[in-house]
This record gives C-alpha cells, sequence and structure tokens, in this order.
C-alpha cells in the first residue's frame, strides 16, 4: 500500500504485468474512490462550467460526459476533468483528480459565476470495470441495460437498494465503465462484482497496472504529461479546446500560444536500447543538445518493450525521428512512434 | 512468509546478500528486496573488471514501478557478472538467493565486512520494515 494524496492505495495485488495483463484480456477491478467529485448546480451551473473548462458544456445532454480542462488565465491547465451532464443547464458533477480536489474547489470557487457549488468527493465510492469482458460483467452484476450506454454516456441504476451512476469511460484504453456508488455501498458492490465475475477472471488492479495502462494509450496523467504550465494544444488536447464557440479563461492565451507555434509537443517514443525511461530523463539530439524531457515512461506489459512520453522540441516530433534518452549518464537510442502505442483493445475503433 | 536467509553469509541495509569465500564475494539481493521491488524487468550490471566501493552503486534493477540502485556491500574488483539476467531477469525475481546472483568480486578488504550485519539482525531489520 502506498499513500496517495492521503488514501492509502495498493500498487498491487498480485502483480502490475499480470493485472495489466488481465485488463487487456478479461477484466479488472479498479478503486477509484479516491477521485474528487465536485456538483455544480442551479440556473448558473452551465454558464460558471462553460467560462472555467476548455469543452463544449453546452453540446451535453442528459446522461451525456465529456473530458475537459480547467484552464488557468496564463494558458496553462489546472486539472483535468470529466464534466457529467444530469440535467442540461443546471445539473453537473465533475469528476477531477484526488491530489488536485483542493485545488480544484478552489479554483471552481474562485470563477464560479453564481452557481450551487458542493464538495461531493466524500460521498462518493468510486470503481472503475475495465476490460473486454467489462460490459458482460455489469449487464450481470448490475443491470442487462448497461451494455446499451453508448460510449461517453451514463446512466442511473439502482445497485443493492441505492443509485449507483455507471459511465462508459475508462482509462486503460479498454471498453468498460466507470460506476460512482455512495461510499458506503462501495464495498459491497466490490465484492458484487468480484464474486459475479469469477468465471469472466475478474481480478483487483492496483496503481500500477493502472499507470502502465494509461502509458501505453499515451492518456496524459496530471503531474507527469500536463501541469500548470502545459498548453493543452502542445499536449495533444485540442480536441477538447473550443474557442470558436464559446469564451473561457485563458481562452486568448492558449489559442496565442498555439498561433505563435508550438514549441515543443507531446510524443510517444520508444527505447530501441536496453532500459527504461522514467520521469524527468532528459531527451537529446545526436549533436548533443537537449531537446526535451520523459514524463511518464514504462516496460510495456502488452509490447515486452520500454516505451515513454515525453516533451521534445517541435523540430524533433516527427515520427521516426531519432534521438537519446539520458538513462543515468548512459545515452540511449530512441525514436518518436505514433500512439496509442497498442492498438487493437477492446476500445480501438473496428 | 519465510525468508531464504543463510546463516553464513552477510547482509547489508541496502538489502543485498554477500556470500564471502576466502576474498571471492557473491553478491545479490534478497527475498525481501525482490518482494519489495515487484517484477523485476531489467537489471544493468557493472562489466568485469570494474571497480565496486562499499555503499555505493555499482549497478540498477527496473521493475515495472521504478528503477532501484543496487549497492555494493564491499569494495572490490568484478570478477563475474551474471550475463544470463541480462536477456532473461526473472530469476532476480524466481530465485534471488541462488540463481538470480548479480556479481562475483575479488574483495579488497575482509575488514569491510564489520560494516555488514549477519542473518540475527537482518531479520530485525526486515521485521522493522514490515
Amino acid at each position: 500500500m502506498v499513500e496517495f494524496a492521503g488514501w492509502h492505495m495498493p500498487v498491487q495485488y498480485r502483480g502490475v504485468i499480470e493485472e495489466h495483463n488481465c485488463v487487456r484480456r478479461d477484466v479488472g477491478l479498479f478503486d477509484v474512490s479516491h477521485m474528487g467529485e465536485i456538483r455544480v448546480r442551479g440556473p448558473k451551473a452551465l454558464e460558471s462550467l462553460e467560462y472555467m473548462t476548455t469543452n463544449d458544456v453546452a453540446r451535453l445532454k442528459a446522461g451525456e460526459a465529456q473530458y475537459s480542462l480547467f484552464p488557468n488565465p496564463q494558458g496553462g491547465i489546472v486539472d483535468d476533468l470529466f464534466v457529467y451532464c444530469v440535467k442540461p443547464g443546471e445539473d453537473y458533477l465533475l469528476c477531477v483528480n484526488a491530489a488536485n480536489t483542493g485545488k480544484d474547489l478552489a479554483f471552481v470557487r474562485e470563477w464560479n459565476k453564481g452557481a450551487e457549488v458542493t464538495d461531493e468527493s466524500a460521498k462518493w465510492g468510486q470503481i472503475a470495470v475495465q476490460g473486454p469482458k467489462a460490459l458482460a460483467l455489469l449487464d450481470r452484476a448490475i443491470s442487462p441495460e448497461i451494455s446499451k450506454i453508448p460510449r461517453n454516456g451514463f446512466r442511473e441504476f439502482v445497485f443493492a437498494g441505492t443509485l449507483a451512476l455507471v459511465a462508459r469511460t475508462g482509462y486503460t484504453g479498454e471498453d468498460g465503465a466507470e460506476v460512482f456508488v455512495p461510499a458506503e455501498s462501495a464495498v459491497a458492490l466490490w465484492r458484487a462484482l468480484l464474486e459475479e465475475g469469477r468465471d469472466l477472471g475478474v481480478q483487483p488492479i492496483g496503481l500500477g497496472a493502472r499507470d502502465t495502462l494509461r502509458t501505453e494509450m499515451k492518456y496524459s496523467l496530471y503531474g507527469h504529461e500536463i501541469d500548470d504550465t502545459t498548453n493543452p494544444y502542445g499536449a495533444g488536447l485540442g480536441w477538447v479546446v473550443k474557442p470558436a464557440q464559446k469564451d473561457f479563461l485563458g481562452k486568448s492565451a492558449i489559442v496565442e500560444g498555439k498561433e505563435r507555434g508550438l514549441l515543443r509537443k507531446l510524443v510517444g517514443f520508444r527505447l530501441l536500447e536496453k532500459g527504461i525511461p522514467r520521469q524527468g530523463y532528459s531527451l537529446f539530439s545526436f549533436d548533443n543538445g537537449e531537446i526535451g524531457k520523459v514524463t511518464s515512461g514504462t516496460m510495456s506489459p502488452s509490447l515486452s518493450a520500454p516505451i515513454g512520453i515525453a516533451w521534445i522540441d517541435a523540430g524533433f516530433s516527427g515520427t521516426g525521428t531519432e534521438f537519446a534518452v539520458d538513462i543515468r549518464g548512459r545515452k540511449a537510442r530512441a525514436v518518436v512512434v505514433p500512439t496509442p502505442f497498442v492498438t487493437g483493445t477492446s476500445l480501438s475503433p473496428k | 512468509m519465510s525468508y531464504q536467509l543463510p546463516e553464513d553469509y552477510y547482509y547489508s541495509k541496502e538489502h543485498e546478500w554477500a556470500q564471502v569465500d576466502e576474498n571471492i564475494v557473491t553478491i545479490g539481493i534478497t527475498e525481501f528486496a525482490q518482494e519489495q521491488l515487484g517484477e523485476i524487468v531489467y537489471v544493468e550490471l557493472p562489466e568485469e573488471g570494474a571497480k565496486v566501493n562499499q555503499g555505493e552503486s555499482f549497478g540498477v534493477v527496473e521493475s515495472v514501478k521504478a528503477a532501484s540502485d543496487l549497492y555494493a556491500p564491499v569494495s572490490g574488483t568484478v570478477i563475474e557478472v551474471n550475463l544470463a539476467l541480462g536477456d532473461d531477469p526473472s530469476a532476480l525475481n524466481d530465485d534471488p538467493m541462488n540463481d538470480g546472483w548479480l556479481i562475483r568480486i575479488e574483495m579488497d578488504s575482509e575488514k569491510e565486512l564489520a560494516n555488514l550485519v549477519r542473518v540475527a539482525d537482518y531479520k530485525k531489520l526486515i521485521a522493522e520494515k514490515k
């Protein structure tokens, strides 16, 4: 167990690689109850969220969710989040990173334009059910209607007499859902899913595999790929920034940053030699200029090869460009590759 | 869980073991260490002839989770390296006390052994960690 944002979290149950493979092959359960939940309600809810997030909130209908960002006035990122539309215009649930919940609440309150803001983090437990067999398990354990939820949609169900919000979302690159239940029901749901999914090969999955799974998809993790200084376009998150549709905090800084030309880009790379790239390692060109830094890296369990994500000078960001990673003083060759690193998952386009 | 901890070995606070045969010392990591590291996917070892210094890093083990330094329990010159680990480091998890040995060195001075601990003290050390 490790301390994470004030929560005791398991890094692994049986082993990172076994758990990783279980999610890619069958189905895994993640206790993500540490995630923060912020409720934004009232007649000013939409207006407030439109201003304090980068994605197009007005587009959301009831039961739809979207990935988004809290921008800062300088055009950086305060946090990344999911916005769940409970009732268009007036009731939204935001799911944010545990480590940032305090900062996010202060941010939401600072830029609030008259909505009712409540910290619901302690109220909700959350279990992510991910893998090619995740929907089969959820259909069995909660309701056969779950597999009919469209991607990024969510519906309310009743589990053991209480409300369960089931969202067809995730952070692994596999199909599945994230289930919000009242904190006091989380243990019962966890046990039910383990019991019902026994013949499907379900296993509990720790933080270690959560990280290798998201790294293989090049999903950003706050504090690694993105932070207060990141321009969303450079991070490849331009698809959740909607300057043509609306005004929002930091909009001019974000757009100007893009128009000036992005100096650095977030890329995926593979190491061509032995070793593992880790966060903070420097990247060098072959004439020894420093050209970037690794943000995440691991031995990819799916590829059995070392992979990494890095911020790199734009001139080196093209697929196939080779460079060197400084691994504790040894320069190991690496190459920019297309991402996601792993394709053919249950979420990949067919 | 009980660990394989031979009585005649020396142990370091960094969880390396040292088997001493006159001035030849075989070095590895303990079962407790491999358990803490998790699945080891890569190991970086010095070459034959390299000098290692007591308490200083002589290599690195990489688990899926993190990179961890390997510290030399005594100073000396590397005379043999477990090259099998380069292709497949799984012995470090499966059998760190035997097949997963790391390097063999010619020890500079047996006086340095006084800075290591024997089984009873090493057991206390890991009991405190748990």
